[in-house]
């Protein structure tokens, strides 16, 4: 049986290992670090947040400042999908984010049917609300 | 015979504690209720009415009814309320147990409130209503705002009344405002300029300032005088007074009904049910440990780097919030919190994005555990400032969406859509000063309610939506604000084009407001957010955060006079004006969005933008029609769109290239794999061991959690008690700079030192 953990991650309990939804690359132990399975790029923010005012003027601009900031990206090795992007301070270490209780999933999965699309949810129900249609 | 009794040493203590608690000289903030958040124990008398009372259609029909009570009571405080935050739904309305647990909250306004307004209320009785000068009667009103006995901050002011029937208490009701102004150093209620909490204006521990239903005249007065809006603080205390004296005619008609036995059985019923549920619901989450941290970018006076960290652990049925390793508190600094209101800020991500179809009350929060390490951001000493307690509780609200995000994908039970980080900071004008009618006033715009929504799993987030603080919030009406004040917003409403969180859904985003000053010698401006330099919240799943948010100014211009002369030189965006720089002579220039208290000429443009909420997942994954859709809405130019989504279209027609832009993403991908490292590759080659050295760091660094950076790397503390950390007044740091600058020039000229004497 496979979880589907995030957007493009899931764990095979059988297996007992992270995969990539899109391509199915085996990721690594799912008892470890997901990301130690991925690549890693430090992704200047002027990339990803552009300057809306002229950067040679003024101080500020609206693009975040590259001393302060690192983005990580995380990328599929085999399929290059970004699974994953932390915000965090200049050299710091990537968050350990996902330490799964493997066995603790097993156990909680042995009592319910695989799902192979993600669960959305409830949806907002316009025709339950106000409206001004006449 | 009764064994208590005769015990000698019980009796020792029971003379001992009732000693202390005749003699004693202060009642200061209160740990003992400061730093709990549960509902109390069922008491006897509950248990007696459960037991009586257990047709749970009887408990929902007298729930519908308190809940219609609550909404009734929030209605007349949005109708009648005299304050910004009254109008626009900066409020909550309640309902609690005899023993202070707010156990129905009205449907709207501001959640946080739910988490954090029972203080007052226990704190009351525990020391007023046996107090002989003082009492708890039919008829009495207490006032409250300190935010070291309860609420998030000094400019929330609570009217608290007890409910009596055949003169035994019932219950409670109470109604709080954000009221804005509060007599702080700075008008409008959350002074960034505070350095001691005595800088933070009203400090009310609950007081009784009504009797027999009437405001005591002589109180009131000193309130008044305390205040730069004295007819709004008399105007709002009748308002709040009034909804609650509605809420207790509500439930006056429950007791003729049903009786007080149900009453009790029904609070205490709804209170226990919502904790059995909130247990069950965590339990369908995965076993984990989710790690995530949020960079507070600036002190509002200064830029520093900050840390919010938290790790969330869920075993079983117990979900475990750690802040272990967040910046310490800054000891003359406003951006930390009380512990409460971090939780508060914490039950509000549940009530708004996780759990929103349970009751509001206390009960939602009251499973949660909570590791914290005093004298911390997120759990401050008394005697530290929190008038911006805002900015920690922001970054608490912001980590807790993120982790609980990662619980819930895989869960098969889902209450709301899992979603990406909401924006988190009021970007909005805080005001002051005399208006066009000479009356002194001090306050805020309610854009602060127009905060960009997160990318949801499905779709994108919605533009300037909601504030996190608060669900059914509105961001007012332009031109009822300008009759009361003598500024316009020459520019509002208008989508900042180029600030979105990319994402395969992207964030919902914020609109620019450019504001300048017209009718009034005596007035000024000033902003109190983070996010100029570094984001403020995490995207979700491969998408972005937003990006930063400066304050952008010209001064040395009159625009009235050119929008009267020229009309067609002013322009409508903050792009055009700063980099066109349209207005001759003027001074163009940016700073961090903690902008004190600033004295504004007429015609002098100040600029902002909201900010937008973030991404959620891969922004190669994003459909090309809603890229277009988004250039057709001036939401992002075609150039910044082909950079971050490849897509290939035709620039003046729009029409997408379907099989181009396949070509571009798989080619990118590939562009991925090439410049991508792998992970221990990149740690090696990265990381480093210490933080920063040439700007200021505070808090835990990498996973080294025992210890926290003081602003120095050289300056490493106890995590568990960091101690007092002052930060220089930005002034005296640039009088420094420039006397370091002014003795090397000197030098270089071959001058004496301007002043040897020491």
């Amino acid at each position: 049986m496979k979880v589907l953990m995030t957007e493009y991650l899931r764990i095979d309990l059988d297996t007992e290992n992270w995969e990539c939804r899109v391509c199915d690359h085996v990721v690594g132990s799912a008892r470890g670090n997901y990301k130690e399975g991925l690549l890693v790029y430090n992704r200047d923010p002027a990339d990803i947040h552009p300057s809306i005012i002229d950067p040679e003027k003024y101080r500020f601009t609206f693009c975040p400042d590259r001393e302060w900031v690192n983005i990580y990206e995380f990328y599929c090795p085999s399929c290059g999908t970004q699974v994953e992007v932390e915000y965090t301070f200049p050299n710091h270490m990537p968050l350990y984010d996902m330490e799964v209780d493997l066995d603790a999933l097993k156990e909680q999965w042995s009592h319910r049917e695989e799902i192979t699309e993600p669960v959305k949810g409830p949806n907002v129900l316009v025709d339950r609300c106000h409206t001004h249609k006449h | 015979m009764n064994n208590e009794t005769t015990n000698p040493a019980l009796e020792d203590q029971e003379l001992i504690e009732k000693f202390l608690k005749e003699t004693t000289l202060f009642l200061g903030p209160d740990p003992e209720i400061m730093r709990h958040h549960n509902i109390e124990p069922r008491t006897a008398d509950e248990e007696k009415c459960m037991g009586q009372f257990t047709d749970l259609n009887q408990i929902a029909s007298i729930r519908d009814r308190l809940q219609s009570a609550c909404e009734e009571g929030f209605e007349m405080v949005e109708q009648m309320g005299a304050a910004p935050g009254a109008k626009w739904g900066d409020i909550i309305t309640g309902i609690y147990s005899a023993s202070g647990d707010l156990t129905i909250g009205s449907a709207g306004g501001v959640l946080i409130f739910s988490a954090l307004v029972h203080h007052p209320i226990k704190f009351i009785i525990k020391n007023w209503v046996e107090e002989k000068t003082v009492g708890v009667n039919e008829g009495d009103g207490f006032i409250h705002n300190d935010s070291r006995y309860g609420n998030v901050h000094n400019t929330d002011q609570s009217m608290i009344i007890p409910v009596f029937h055949e003169g035994k208490l019932v219950c409670w009701v109470a109604s709080t405002v954000h009221e804005g102004e509060c007599g702080a150093i700075e008008p409008g209620g959350m002074p960034s300029m505070a350095e001691t909490s005595f800088d933070e204006g009203l400090k009310m521990s609950p007081f009784k300032i009504v009797e027999g239903y009437q405001i005591k005249k002589d109180l009131l007065t000193f309130l008044q005088n305390s205040v730069r809006e004295p007819k709004l603080q008399y105007e709002d205390i009748k308002v709040k007074l009034f909804a609650c004296m509605r809420l207790e005619k509500r439930i006056k008609e429950v007791l003729a009904t049903d009786g007080p036995d149900a009453l009790t059985a029904c609070l205490r019923y709804t209170n226990e049910s919502v904790v059995t549920e909130v247990r069950r619901r965590i339990s369908e989450w995965p076993d984990m440990t989710v790690r995530t941290q949020t960079i507070m970018d600036s002190t509002l006076r200064e830029n520093a780097l900050l840390k919010i960290n938290l790790a969330v652990t869920k075993k079983g049925d117990r979900l475990i919030f750690d802040f272990t390793g967040t910046s310490p508190e800054l000891t003359n600094r406003a951006i930390n919190t009380q512990l409460p209101g971090m939780k508060g800020m914490v039950g509000q991500a549940f009530m708004n994005h996780i759990w929103p179809d349970l009751p509001r009350g206390q009960a939602g929060l009251s499973p949660i555990e909570f590791v914290t390490q005093q004298g911390t951001l997120v759990d401050c000493s008394y005697s530290a400032p929190n008038s911006q307690s805002l900015m920690s509780i922001f970054h608490s609200f912001t980590v807790a969406q993120h982790a609980t995000a990662k619980f819930l994908y895989s869960c098969p039970d889902k209450y709301t859509r899992v979603l990406a980080p909401w924006h988190n900071m009021i970007n909005t004008f805080i005001w002051g000063g005399v208006n066009q009618h000479g009356e002194t006033l001090g306050n805020l715009c309610a854009d602060l309610n127009g905060m960009g929504g997160g990318a949801r799993m499905d779709r994108d987030g919605e533009h300037a939506l909601s504030p996190i603080f608060a669900t059914m919030a509105d961001i007012g009406e332009q031109e009822m604000n300008e009759e009361e004040v003598p500024f316009l917003q020459l520019v509002s409403k208008k989508m900042t084009t180029n600030t979105q969180a990319p994402g395969k859904y992207r964030g919902g985003m914020g609109y620019t407001m450019i504001s300048s000053t017209k009718d009034s010698d005596q007035w000024g401006f000033m902003t109190t957010t983070q996010g100029s330099k570094v984001p403020t919240i995490q995207g979700l799943f491969g998408g972005y955060a937003g990006g930063t948010y400066p304050m952008c100014r010209v001064s040395g211009v009159d625009v009235y006079d050119i929008l009267l002369k020229e009309p067609e030189r002013f322009k409508h965006s903050i792009a055009e004006i700063m980099n066109e720089q349209p207005f001759e002579g003027a001074r163009y220039h940016t700073q961090h969005m903690g902008l004190g208290f600033d004295i504004s000429k007429r015609g002098e443009l100040y600029m902002i933008s909201q900010g937008s909420g973030g991404g959620y997942g891969d922004p190669l994954e994003r459909d090309p029609t809603y890229v277009i859709m988004d250039i057709e809405e001036g939401l992002i130019t075609p150039d910044v769109a082909k950079k971050l989504y490849k897509v290939e279209f035709n620039e003046e027609t729009l029409v997408v290239d379907m099989a181009a832009t396949e070509k571009l993403r798989a080619d990118y991908r590939e562009t991925r794999k090439k410049q991508g490292v792998p992970y221990a590759e990149f740690v090696k080659s990265h990381v480093k061991d210490t933080p920063p050295e040439n700007i200021p760091f505070y808090g835990s660094w990498n996973n080294e959690l025992d210890y926290v950076y003081a602003g120095n790397i050289n300056d490493k503390r106890d995590a568990k008690n960091p101690g007092p950390i002052y930060v220089t007044h930005p002034k005296d740091v640039r009088i420094s700079e420039l006397e370091d600058e002014l003795a090397r020039v000197r030098e270089a000229a071959g001058l004496p030192p301007s002043n040897e004497r020491k």
